[in-house]
């Protein structure tokens, strides 16, 4: 578990909670670049969001929880192994091989564009669908041979919703509860914490249908953890939600790992929200292409840069050339390469000796590691399908 | 890549080394499902209601407009005669178009939370074939409120034997809805096949006429129907409840003959019984697709 390691007590922890309320406040710093839209879960293309996480990563919050899950490595058995595991779809190979193992206690994204094959590994870990050859094992068990102590030990959350808006929360829970064997005397209990922990102990009694899409995907997140599961896997599970509610849900998400325990394994195509997992695995035409922290992911792609628009930019980049600073002079301003470039930027104002008017530092974003790795940009294709089915459930509901 | 049908892909002819292996759980699984059915037929009170308008409008116009042209034996008539046979028709409609329930989970996801829970398919196919099976068993009870207005004398022995018989039949229709429904991705396509097989069926098994005297080509259909061996131990016990005079009882006659012996009742209700295992056994079947 992630107590196991010093640096990622409660604080961090809690760091890596309010990552997402808190941006907006943590990021309005002097740099410039904090002036862009302080929501990092925007729809926008993902490189527009970037701004705040850059302020943030700074902090001791995430990276020290990121550091503490490397630590947890040692010693702790793994909540999903993967060894080789292949599927083919006729002709199709869907899945190439692919081998890796998620922590205990982790937050672990498949990262790729759709059709990259996220979503068949997820549903073969979910004994949904047969691996063509290798292995995988959820929970200590073996998803071919096992596959209802695998169900009875993970949580699912699909792309899209899989409520009986007809029923009430409760009702939605108390079912589950039944089908996946919680006890009689814990029912109660269980209900009543998860929908504490996903807020929405208010509406136990309200039927599904008069639940906002966000309301309805945090319900569905506290149906998965219902049954205390080792692990809980989301299928897309931001795709079609408004930014605000995809920050509450990455709240909840990070609450249920920090509170119950669980191991989170999720599946997008949204750059920005991969920030959130302490490692990620970039998939593309089926195989995994890069699998680390997102930090060390960046680190691989380059070093940050720090641009700087000054009154004289020749002087300054002479003077900051001989400081030891590499420089390179872009059309408009000064283009400096430097480890950590934010804790650089007062000694590079200082350095530079003239009136600097502009100062914008870039993080290799996981835009950039995406494109390193597969040599093309990640798209935002719309989840047609789903849009479509909810627009027609949602028709079909007036009725 | 089945996606979005809910149909897919379970492991289910795999060896399962499983940890609860529970009866009980299975139990609790088919309560659960069952309960889910009766809240959602609660609460939908429209389905309520249209679902009587249909066999109100067969007893009411066919009732009376037939039975001025078939006129009255010995006190006896053809609403007297007809009444089993709509009360049956309710049943059978509403436990049939119950497995619709399937079709439209399937369509708006919940299928999917049933299928990939950690419960045997045999589990939710029984919860869900009592649920519908109750309600309809529910729905045709309540038809027999009409009886005094029709002039169909009820006791509480009759209306035990009844709700029996409506159960068996419930149970029978569903399962066979159950059945199509999990060969069936959309809600269009369930309600075509349901009515192409739904008003054959029940036109052609005694629900509304007679089955003595009928030409050959109409005797053989009415006897390959399995709902014939539904409809006529319902009207049997309801007739059998009536004072009806000899000249009546053999103008409205019960019983079906096959093969030029008349099939006693249990025959019958083995027959009915025998349909709905079959259709169970079918139905989780059709559940258990792998990918």
């Amino acid at each position: 578990m992630l107590t196991v390691a010093p640096e990622s007590g409660a604080g961090c922890q809690e760091g890596a909670i309010r990552h997402w309320s808190r941006a907006a406040i943590v990021g309005t710093l002097d740099v410039d670049m904090s002036t862009s839209v302080p929501m990092p879960l925007g729809g926008d293309p993902p490189g527009a969001s970037s701004g705040p996480r850059v302020v943030h990563a700074a902090g001791s919050g995430t990276s020290g929880a990121r550091a503490g899950t490397s630590a947890v490595a040692v010693g702790v058995a793994a909540a999903v192994e993967v060894e080789s595991l292949s599927k083919h779809y006729g002709e199709v190979e869907a899945v190439k091989a692919v081998s890796f193992s998620v922590l205990t206690g982790e937050v672990f994204a498949f990262l790729g564009p759709n059709g990259a094959g996220k979503s068949t590994t997820i549903k073969m870990l979910c004994t949904l669908a047969r691996p063509t050859a290798g292995r995988a094992s959820v929970a200590g068990f073996d998803v071919e041979r096992q596959p209802k102590a695998v169900r009875r030990h993970i949580g699912l959350v699909f792309q899209d919703q899989t409520l009986d808006d007809q029923l009430t929360a409760e009702e939605n829970l108390r079912f589950h509860a039944v089908l996946y064997g919680v006890s009689h005397e814990q029912v109660a209990e269980r209900i009543d914490r998860v929908l504490r922990l996903v807020a929405l102990q208010d509406r136990r009694a309200d039927l599904v249908s008069t639940f906002s899409g966000g309301m309805a995907r945090r319900l569905e997140i506290a149906r998965g953890m219902l049954h205390t599961p080792a692990v809980l896997f989301l299928d897309e599970p931001t795709v079609g939600l408004d930014p605000q509610t995809r920050a509450l849900m990455w709240d909840d998400v990070l609450r249920m790992r920090d509170e119950e325990g669980v191991t989170i394994f999720l599946t997008t195509h949204y750059m920005d929200e991969a920030e959130n997992a302490d490692r990620i695995a970039i998939i593309d035409y089926g195989s995994i292409v890069a699998l680390d922290t997102p930090d060390a992911l960046k680190r691989q792609v380059g070093s940050d840069t720090v641009e700087l628009v000054t009154a004289d930019d020749a002087a300054a980049g002479a003077r900051l050339a001989s400081a030891g600073f590499q420089v390179s002079s872009g059309g408009d301003g000064l283009v400096v390469f430097a480890e950590n470039g934010e804790s650089q930027v007062a000694r590079l104002v200082e350095t530079a000796g003239v009136a600097v008017r502009n100062v914008h530092v870039h993080r290799p974003t996981l835009d950039d590691v995406f494109l390193h790795y597969t040599g093309r940009q990640i798209r935002e294709t719309p989840a047609d399908r789903s849009v479509g089915r909810s627009m027609r459930a949602r028709m079909a509901r007036r009725r | 890549m089945t996606v979005i049908d809910g149909s897919f892909q379970d492991v289910g002819a795999a060896p399962l080394v499983d940890e609860r292996a529970g009866f009980a759980a299975e139990l609790r699984t088919v309560g659960m499902v069952w309960e889910r059915e009766l809240i959602r037929f609660v609460r939908t009170r429209t389905r309520i209601l249209s679902s009587f308008i249909q066999p109100i409008l067969f007893l009411f116009v066919l009732g009376y407009g037939m039975s001025t042209l078939v006129g009255t034996t010995g006190g006896f008539d053809f609403k007297k005669f007809v009444f089993p046979g709509i009360v049956a028709m309710t049943v059978v409609t509403t436990a049939i178009f119950s497995a619709i329930s399937i079709v439209w989970d399937r369509e708006f996801g919940f299928l999917r939370e049933m299928l990939v829970a950690p419960v045997s398919r045999g589990a939710l196919v029984a919860g869900k074939t009592l649920g519908g099976a109750t309600v309809a068993t529910v729905q045709g009870t309540i038809m027999l409120a009409l009886a005094p207005l029709i002039g169909v004398h009820l006791t509480v022995p009759l209306v035990v034997e009844v709700v029996g018989l409506e159960l068996l039949m419930a149970v029978a229709l569903t399962t066979f809805g159950v059945f199509v429904a999990s060969r069936i991705q959309r809600i269009e396509g369930f309600q075509v096949v349901m009515q192409l097989v739904l008003f054959p069926m029940l036109f052609l098994s005694g629900a509304l006429f007679p089955l003595k005297g009928l030409p050959a080509w109409l005797a053989v259909i009415t006897r390959v129907n399995p709902l014939t061996y539904a409809v006529d131990p319902l009207r049997h016990v309801v007739f059998a409840a009536q004072h009806m005079p000899p000249a009546a009882a053999a103008r409205f006659s019960t019983g079906v003959d096959l093969f030029g012996t008349a099939l006693p009742l249990w025959g019958e209700i083995g027959i009915v019984a025998g349909f709905a295992v079959v259709f169970l056994g079918l139905a989780i079947a059709g559940f258990g697709r792998t990918e």
